[in-house]
């Protein structure tokens, strides 16, 4: 990943440092350098930056600071849920402090009680069979792609993966009426085929994407070993690059599970009777029967449903944050 | 700038050359069969659930269409429609363009100053990074649509905050003046996905750069000008395509915030949200995907000025694969 052209950099750093030294101005605008003073410096001081980055205690509190407020604004309406799912109904237009007066248990009791006649739990449930059914087909199909696209030198691979990056920038909505049709046509409509098919297709570019990625920083010694050992591409591909692509399998199945349990778009078109609804389409109802009357209900159904994608944030978030890098280090 | 290459780009190219891709070879045949066999299920989907539908929906938009009776030709008229006689999706196109121009350089510009700003230490900013990504995770699902209807409710905390500095705005949600950058905001605080790739982008400059920068006596903005954004030109370009394509896109939070009305006024309906009406409330199957298309030209549109000008502004020189 950080396969940076050192042998490469010599060459911008002297042009970058040129066009430095023509427009230097002693501004102090930035906090990166506390101690900027104006050019030319004392040669011990030149020799102490070159050394490194070694920043004022100072300069490290107000960083931290900064950052402290910043990261309370940001998770304030998360931890403004938490509190609200405690707040009984009649508290809400009244009380607009963040504790609850009287913190009850009622919404959630209300909550489990369901919606329409059908359960919460009956939602998780739902929600829980599409998002497997997406991951499971999104690791198979993804995986074979990336291995065509990355390993397998054959006439057309060329176009065809520019076809597949294309697709990244596509719009999702000028297919959804033609899938639709096809769908009602095909009677499909109020089925979970609709919003996994697409998963066991390789739909889903991004995941491609990641893992040829990830396949093409595997060495190719592997395969040659493999294949000098009578080897074909199956066995490759399920002995050799499988077991190594496992952290961009990993990334990819919680991405997919996470975007296929906040999908709202394709469960809104494709699911109509209210016990195969998955859960944002359940929390739409919810929130549109009760928004006035039992807003506190409203409110744990929403927190209720994104504690699974938190969960899946605290445990595995080193996976999350080093598949998006990686996705955007290509350019 | 375009003659440094990595070295390792020339290794990984030649040994897609290295066989001639002729009939007769046997190798090259197992080669094709394994190719196109592993390619089976993307290719199903690339054609059966990408470019198909892609054409029927060109086609569909040159007819009236209602699902019950077959589709009746009727040419331009959808488009005629649209910016002549339908104030409603005119209305839509300005709501969708202020959202995606204002929202997604203010996006940006808060992932990149948080990302320098996290760069700045680099030990002890991996709590921050997590904490500053986690709304990217859940920032489209309805649960955070109904938690930011409360945020900007009148009386929410939004409201109460900016009272306390004495700008008594009221409810946002209902205010034709504030519901966008509602919208705005919306997006602006999922900026943790752009951060972390920007950050990883800042992460491979070579920290000599800063160094001979820093020997010519560079000041810390002149760094900033003429080191760090030339050398992340690339990724801003990519955070910028992939953010405005995505924001043309909006439709869950702006759904649920307005009950699926696109109220107040107009200000929450948003092209996707206007086609899905078309399509799906009202069943005019045609006039939605030429909606559908319209809102494809703008995304391609936007693609081709950003591609155009990144030959102007867009440094490759030490691309880090």
């Amino acid at each position: 990943m950080n396969a940076t052209a050192s042998s490469a950099s010599a060459v911008p750093a002297d042009s970058a440092a040129t066009s430095v030294a023509l427009t230097t101005t002693a501004s102090n605008g930035v906090p990166a350098a506390p101690t900027t003073a104006a050019h030319p410096q004392p040669w011990a001081e030149r020799l102490r930056r070159i050394g490194g980055p070694r920043r004022s205690p100072l300069a490290m509190i107000v960083w931290f600071v900064i950052l402290l407020a910043l990261t309370a604004v940001i998770l304030y309406p998360l931890i403004w849920l938490a509190f609200a799912t405690f707040k009984p109904s009649s508290e809400f237009g009244q009380n607009f402090s963040l504790i609850p007066w009287e913190a009850t248990l009622d919404n959630f009791r209300k909550v489990l009680r369901g919606i329409a006649g059908v359960p919460l739990s009956r939602f998780f449930l739902n929600s829980l069979l599409v998002a497997c059914l997406a991951v499971a087909g999104t690791l198979i199909s993804a995986s074979m792609a990336a291995y065509a696209f990355a390993r397998i030198k054959f006439r057309g691979v060329g176009g065809l993966f520019t076809c597949m990056i294309g697709t990244l920038l596509l719009p999702f909505h000028v297919i959804i009426i033609p899938q639709y049709i096809m769908f009602n046509k095909m009677g499909l409509i109020d089925t979970y085929v609709p919003l996994v098919i697409g998963k066991f297709l390789a739909c889903e570019a991004f995941f491609v994407f990641l893992m040829v990625q990830f396949i093409r920083n595997i060495p190719r010694d592997l395969d040659e070993a493999a294949r000098i050992d009578g080897a074909g591409h199956p066995r490759i591909f399920l002995s050799v690059i499988l077991p190594l692509l496992r952290p961009a399998l990993i990334t990819s199945a919680i991405f997919a599970f996470i975007w296929s349990w906040n999908d709202f778009l394709s469960p809104l078109i494709y699911l109509t009777s209210p016990e195969r609804y998955t859960l944002p389409i359940a929390l739409r109802l919810f929130n549109d029967a009760t928004s006035t009357s039992d807003y506190g209900a409203t409110v744990a159904a929403s927190f209720a449903a994104l504690i699974p994608v938190l969960l899946f944030f605290l445990f595995f978030q080193r996976f999350l944050i080093q598949g998006v890098a990686t996705q955007g280090l290509k350019g | 700038m375009t003659v440094l290459t990595t070295t390792k780009a020339p290794v990984t190219v030649a040994p897609a050359r290295r066989r001639q891709p002729g009939r007769g070879n046997p190798r090259a045949r197992r080669e094709l069969l394994a190719g196109y066999g592993f390619l089976v299920p993307w290719l199903i989907g690339f054609f059966g659930l990408t470019l198909g539908p892609m054409v029927m929906s060109l086609y569909l938009s040159f007819t009236r269409y209602n699902i019950f009776t077959p589709p009746e030709f009727i040419g331009l008229a959808n488009y005629v429609r649209m910016f002549t006689d339908d104030p409603v999706f005119i209305k839509s196109v300005k709501v969708t363009l202020t959202y995606v121009l204002a929202g997604t350089p203010l996006k940006l510009a808060a992932a990149l100053g948080v990302a320098l700003l996290l760069n700045y230490f680099t030990k002890g900013s991996g709590f921050f990074r997590s904490a500053f990504y986690a709304p990217s995770l859940i920032g489209a699902s309805v649960s955070i649509a109904i938690v930011w209807r409360a945020m900007f409710g009148t009386d929410g905390p939004v409201d109460s905050a900016l009272g306390l500095i004495g700008l008594d705005l009221g409810g946002w949600v209902g205010n034709v003046d504030l519901a966008i950058p509602m919208m705005i905001c919306l997006t602006i605080w999922q900026f943790g996905a752009p951060m972390v790739i920007f950050l990883a982008g800042l992460q491979g400059i070579p920290q000599e750069l800063y160094e001979a920068a820093e020997v010519d006596g560079a000041s810390s903005l002149a760094k900033f000008r003429h080191v760090t954004l030339p050398m992340l030109s690339s990724v801003i370009f990519f955070n910028l395509l992939l953010e405005t394509i995505h924001a043309f896109q909006v439709f869950g939070s702006a759904f649920i915030i307005s009950n699926g009305s696109g109220s107040p006024g107009g200000m929450l309906n948003f092209m996707t949200l206007y086609m899905y009406k078309r399509g799906f409330a009202d069943m005019q199957m045609g006039y939605a995907a030429a909606i559908a298309w319209v809102v494809l030209i703008f995304v391609a549109i936007v693609a081709a000025l950003l591609f155009r000008s990144s030959k102007a502004w867009v440094h490759y020189a030490g691309e880090t694969r």
